[in-house]
């Protein structure tokens, strides 16, 4: 159990974290979520008591981080993929943490063993690549068997099986009954491995809820809809009970009914279908959706002002005048046409 | 706390056992320092430059007097120290012992160490005074090492006409001895001076500057703030601590050699102390 209250940072003028208050609870993956430099390591490292709040304060199973008579057997962190001295073994690195808890030798072994370092346990650390530099990290943070853990950004630099690996063990830590608290500043990854989320921007808490309420929250459902018959059909669905708007490369967006609904609607008017798919608004742009006001350095994007980052960065990749911020994405973009 | 007894445990806790009760220990964080120290490839080249540094320029010097002895002028002979010549390598090993000790806090400051370091001990005047002494106690046992057999190699070197020393002489083990704390001292000097500035270039920088650059700037002084002034410089420090014939060579206004190691371990005591300070406020 984390417990953040009132939780304060200030880095001379600019303010990192500001009156951050929130639970991290035991048997759960609770994901932490925020744009880039919104204060999500600032936080982490305040809960490590590595650095020293300007104001609140933020407890571990009720202790602050410095009061813990055996940090590593109760908190285990991954805080950056390479706080480690690139000259030593992984080994050594493991060894000289273990010992200063009295950890024994086996463990680092057995470490060693679950991340899948064994055979390199004895080479320097600067030869790793980022990849593995993030496996010992992950096997630092479980040295100590601990209760309660922190992942910042734990699949920076992993390919997709190690993505994989670490999705599974997160979950794995969560379902023994440990705290695991994970940072991440994609909304996707966070879908698949998180129960709960805690969504902060510029420092401040934006939402603090379970995944389920955020999916439920914040994607809008529609169905999108193309007929050479548009102009008919938007009148009988209108009819039917649904919104409807025409797009400008001539589909139809519909909300208020449900693709059977629509499809019936259809075959009563004799109305041809080309299009019937049921979309949702992707969880990667809801999310950029609830982080729009704070996010901090925002790349400036050619009309669809929500990519930034991973936006189209010439205009002519762009979709056209209607993309607009609320344009929902086509999430998994099934071609599906009726069947008559 | 940890309820992992789960059928499928992806952490394999079979060999950590329970939280013990109590808390971690000095005893434990010492055997941490001691393994990082031992553990990374800067301690071997800094230890054995410093062997190389004063065995090897000691034994030199050495050998050229003794080769030379017949040139000597009378006033040269009579001067002539033979411990200080066999321990004057100590002023390269000192750069040595001196970056060694920078590296052992700031390496931890430019690889992010420091972050895993103080996660696992958060006390952090344990953790410095567990760097000071691990590596203190190095040093100090390096260097004994180091100054004795470069004194017994230097006089080996020394073959008649040309005099030698016994350590049964006045004032020759305490040179000898004194010469390996004096380097000791100054690692621990530096090891304040890269806690203060956690930077590898910066403190390294300082610690050469008031090493090499200070006594410079001390000669723009007219001649008698100088002598009030030169004896409070490390080199000053070394220079009196390695010298045996102190009467007839310019030392007069040094202290005297143990003072003199006194003066520089306060030095090192406030950096430290200053240091720990910082270290408590400051972010890590």
């Amino acid at each position: 159990m984390i417990e953040a209250q009132g939780l304060t940072k200030h880095y001379g003028e600019v303010t990192a974290v500001d009156g951050l208050s929130f639970e991290v609870r035991p048997g759960l993956v609770t994901g932490f979520l925020g744009p880039n430099g919104s204060g999500k390591s600032t936080t982490m490292r305040m809960v490590m008591g590595l650095d020293r709040p300007s104001a609140g304060s933020v407890t571990v199973d009720g202790r602050r981080y410095g009061d813990l008579p055996w940090p590593l057997r109760e908190v285990g962190a991954l805080l950056e993929a390479k706080a480690i001295h690139p000259g030593r073994s992984a080994y050594n690195h493991l060894w000289c943490l273990a010992q200063t808890n009295g950890i024994p030798r086996t463990r680092v072994d057995e470490v060693l063993d679950l991340v899948g370092l064994q055979a390199v346990a004895r080479k320097r650390v600067g030869t790793f690549s980022l990849g593995m530099g993030q496996r010992l990290g992950i096997a630092a943070a479980l040295l100590g068997d601990p209760g309660v853990l922190l992942f910042d950004e734990p699949i920076n630099g992993l390919d997709p099986e190690g993505i994989r690996w670490v999705r599974t063990l997160l979950r794995g830590l969560a379902a023994e009954g440990r705290t695991v608290f994970v940072s991440s500043h994609l909304m996707s990854e966070m879908a698949l491995t998180a129960d709960h989320l805690v969504v902060i921007g510029r420092g401040h808490l934006i939402a603090d809820l379970s995944v389920e309420e955020f999916i439920a929250q914040s994607s809008r459902r529609f169905v999108r809809v193309r007929s050479p018959q548009a102009a008919a059909l938007t009148s009988v669905l209108e009819q039917a009970g649904g919104a409807v708007t025409a797009e400008p490369d001539g589909a139809l967006t519909v909300t208020g009914l449900d693709p059977a609904a629509i499809g019936e609607a259809a075959a009563a008017s004799g109305t041809v279908l080309h299009e019937l798919s049921p979309q949702a608004a992707s969880l990667e742009e809801a999310f950029m959706e609830l982080t729009h006001d704070s996010v901090e350095y925002r790349g400036d994007v050619t009309g669809g002002g929500h990519f930034a980052g991973n936006g189209p960065a010439f205009p002519g990749a762009d979709r056209g005048p209607g993309a607009g911020p609320d344009t929902p994405a086509t999430a998994p973009d099934q071609l599906s046409t009726t069947p008559r | 706390m940890t309820a992992a007894t789960t059928a499928t445990p992806t952490h394999a806790s079979t060999a950590i056992g329970p939280v013990p009760s109590g808390h971690y220990s000095p005893a434990g964080v010492l055997r941490s320092e001691w393994t990082k120290l031992r553990s990374v490839r800067s301690t071997v080249w800094s230890l054995l430059a410093l062997a190389v540094g004063t065995i090897g320029l000691g034994a030199l010097f050495t050998a050229v007097a003794a080769n030379r002895w017949s040139t000597f002028s009378r006033v040269e002979q009579l001067a002539f120290d033979p411990t200080s010549r066999s321990l004057r390598g100590i002023f390269l090993a000192q750069l040595a012992i001196g970056v060694l000790g920078i590296l052992v806090v700031t390496n931890e400051y430019s690889t992010g160490m420091i972050r895993s370091t103080l996660a696992a001990v958060p006390n952090r005047p344990l953790v410095l005074a567990a760097k000071a002494a691990v590596f203190g106690v190095v040093a100090l046992m390096v260097s004994e090492v180091v100054t004795f057999v470069a004194f017994f190699v230097g006089q080996a070197l020394l073959t008649s006409p040309a005099p030698h020393a016994t350590l049964g002489q006045a004032g020759v083990l305490r040179a000898v001895v004194g010469s390996g704390l004096y380097l000791a001292v100054l690692g621990l000097f530096a090891l304040g001076i890269g806690s203060l500035i956690r930077h590898t270039a910066g403190a390294i920088s300082t610690f050469v500057g008031t090493l090499l650059i200070l006594p410079l700037l001390v000669q723009a002084f007219p001649t008698s703030v100088q002598n009030s002034l030169d004896k409070y410089l490390p080199l000053s420090i070394a220079q009196s601590m390695i010298t045996v014939q102190g009467a007839v060579q310019k030392a007069s206004h040094d202290f005297a050699p143990w003072t003199g190691l006194v003066v520089l371990a306060i030095y090192a005591a406030v950096l430290l102390v200053a240091a720990g300070i910082l270290f408590v406020r400051r972010d890590a």
